[in-house]
């Protein structure tokens, strides 16, 4: 066959399982978040939509949600820009799934001969096409406040501009220490290296060469993709955040790029600090234990064994933050600028140098 | 009364945050813990006695109703069924939302003075301050039938006359609150 047609097709099938694995963990989460929330309040959640005579612990909410969005009458502000308005959803949508493109999921797989990376897209500067794609993303929030016409939303979408420009500050600067430990940008040369293990027994994951910048790396990602307790851009119940003119599809589809916003973050940081699809003691040819005990594994099994760390990594994290998101208040907007600038900003900065210093050092 | 709100200063422990938000989340973690868990053995039906939640799934499952809750009103009738109204009009005067309507007759009854002809509550109107329970100097009105729900389509659907309020019957036991369910 054509290697040109060959290429596509591996690519297609790379993308697709990506594109279905993401909608189906949006589902999911969307659910979790929903059902987590009700049971740390005392509640019960939503549990009333029926499909078939099967309420599913309403399951289903999301489905019967999504049809309601799209028959819903999208209002587009007389006095606001019509083209703007309608780019805005788009925008921010694109933005976040495009970022989606470069984390690697899964090792290198060979299957009928053909040997390629879990992964959209093998750029050499994934880290940096990550940053560069949620940079856009910004002008998103920016464009559906200022083609609102409303002073609400345009307040809304400053408030997200300078909150995630600043916190993009911290997360570059975290994401260099890291930078200094593993030498390159590429997202699967990282994970590769993280199979590696320190003293013969430690798997040397960004967590343990870089356990500040974890944290960091966490606080920053949250409060770019605007959750709680940083989701000042939103604030939908009292502060009234860019997307008040925002009704149907338009609506859910901030809705929904915010989720998937979210668990780009997680999975960045799974992949760069917690060791990606890496399984501890499994390597390519199956379990090696430190102590130098092997034991031998088909390769299709070690891979989806490595795709499923990587999916519950994934889902753990995103847990974690739910957690998190439902646990603390909102910040006022100048704590959360002293918070980045002061505390999270500073920080970064001593990490580099520490991580600097050690690397020149040792 | 104007007073001072003392405010504690923050520990440094507490200005750190770290330790706080762990605490928080444990916390969180905790509540939704010990909910998944009730929920789960309720399944499989254990632990009933415990609630998992504190909403309630209200077409299929009410709340306990105080037994003093004030609910739609009823009037109360005589040993012969009659009744039990004398059309004194003091509910009717003392309504602050003037919901109520009474048309007065005379009857036979040397003891009794009025009867009343009719006797409407415009529900749409009434604010269930209870007023009219006090007032009454015979107990003929009374707001303990437990019915909550009282929507209508129309206005007219709103009034409510004197054979219903006479048909009903007070909330039945079981829907009340009781010591040991409180």
């Amino acid at each position: 066959m054509n290697p040109f047609w060959t290429a596509l097709a591996i690519k297609l099938g790379v993308a697709t399982v990506l594109l279905l694995g993401a909608s189906t963990l949006l589902f999911i989460i969307s659910w979790a978040e929903r059902k987590q929330s009700a049971l740390i309040q005392d509640r019960i959640g939503a549990n009333r939509a029926k499909l078939f005579g099967v309420r599913a612990w309403g399951l289903w909410h999301n489905l019967a949600d999504t049809l309601k969005l799209i028959l819903k009458e999208d209002y587009v502000p007389p006095t606001g820009d019509k083209f703007l308005h309608t780019l805005a959803p788009f925008l921010a949508m694109f933005c976040a799934l495009a970022s989606f493109a470069v984390i690697p999921y899964g090792p290198t797989m060979t299957l009928f001969g053909q040997s390629f990376d879990l992964q959209v897209a093998p750029l050499n500067v994934g880290l940096l096409f990550v940053f560069a794609i949620m940079s856009i993303g910004i002008y998103g929030f920016v464009l559906a406040g200022y083609a609102s016409n409303n002073n609400y939303a345009f307040l809304g979408g400053l408030r997200a501009a300078s909150q995630m420009i600043s916190y993009e500050v911290t997360m570059g600067a975290t994401i260099v220490g890291l930078l200094l430990c593993y030498n390159t940008l590429d997202l699967q040369q990282m994970v590769v290296q993280q199979g590696e293990l320190l003293w013969g027994w430690l798997p040397a994951w960004g967590l343990v060469l870089q356990p500040i910048g974890f944290f960091l790396f966490l606080a920053a990602g949250t409060a770019e993709t605007k959750r709680t307790p940083f989701d000042l851009p939103e604030g939908e119940s009292e502060i009234i955040g860019y997307y008040v003119e925002y009704s149907g599809m338009k609506y859910g589809m901030f809705f929904s790029a915010d989720l998937i916003e979210s668990m780009v973050i997680a999975a960045l940081a799974v992949t760069l600090f917690l060791g990606g699809w890496q399984v501890p003691f499994l390597a390519a040819s199956g379990v090696v234990l430190p102590g130098g005990a092997s034991w031998e594994l088909p390769h299709l099994l070690v891979v989806l064994l490595q795709v499923g760390a990587f999916a519950f990594k994934l889902v753990l994290l995103s847990w974690i933050l739910m957690t998190v998101r439902w646990t603390l208040p909102r910040f006022r907007y100048d704590q959360l600028m002293k918070l980045g600038w002061t505390f999270l900003l500073p920080i970064s900065l001593v990490n580099i140098l520490v991580t600097g210093a050690w690397i020149v050092l040792f | 009364m104007a007073f001072v709100v003392t405010r504690r200063e923050l520990t440094w422990w507490e200005n750190l945050y770290i330790g706080e938000i762990i605490r928080g989340v444990w916390i969180t973690s905790r509540h939704f813990l010990v909910n998944l868990t009730r929920h789960a053995a309720h399944a499989v039906g254990l632990m009933k006695d415990k609630r998992a939640m504190v909403t309630y799934q209200y077409p299929e499952e009410r709340r306990p109703m105080s037994p003093r809750k004030r609910t739609r009103h009823r009037l109360t009738k005589r040993a012969d069924g009659s009744p039990r109204c004398v059309a004194c009009m003091m509910c009717e005067t003392v309504c602050p939302a003037r919901c109520i309507y009474i048309l007065a007759k005379e009857v036979d009854n040397p003891n009794i003075e009025k009867a009343p002809e009719r006797f409407d509550i415009d529900l749409g109107k009434c604010v269930f301050c209870g007023y009219c329970v006090e007032a009454c100097p015979e107990d003929a009105i009374r707001m303990d039938t437990g019915i909550l729900e009282l929507g209508a389509l129309s206005r007219q659907g709103m009034m409510l006359d004197m054979e219903t309020m006479l048909a009903s019957s007070p909330t039945p036991q079981s829907d009340l609150l009781t010591r040991r369910s409180a």
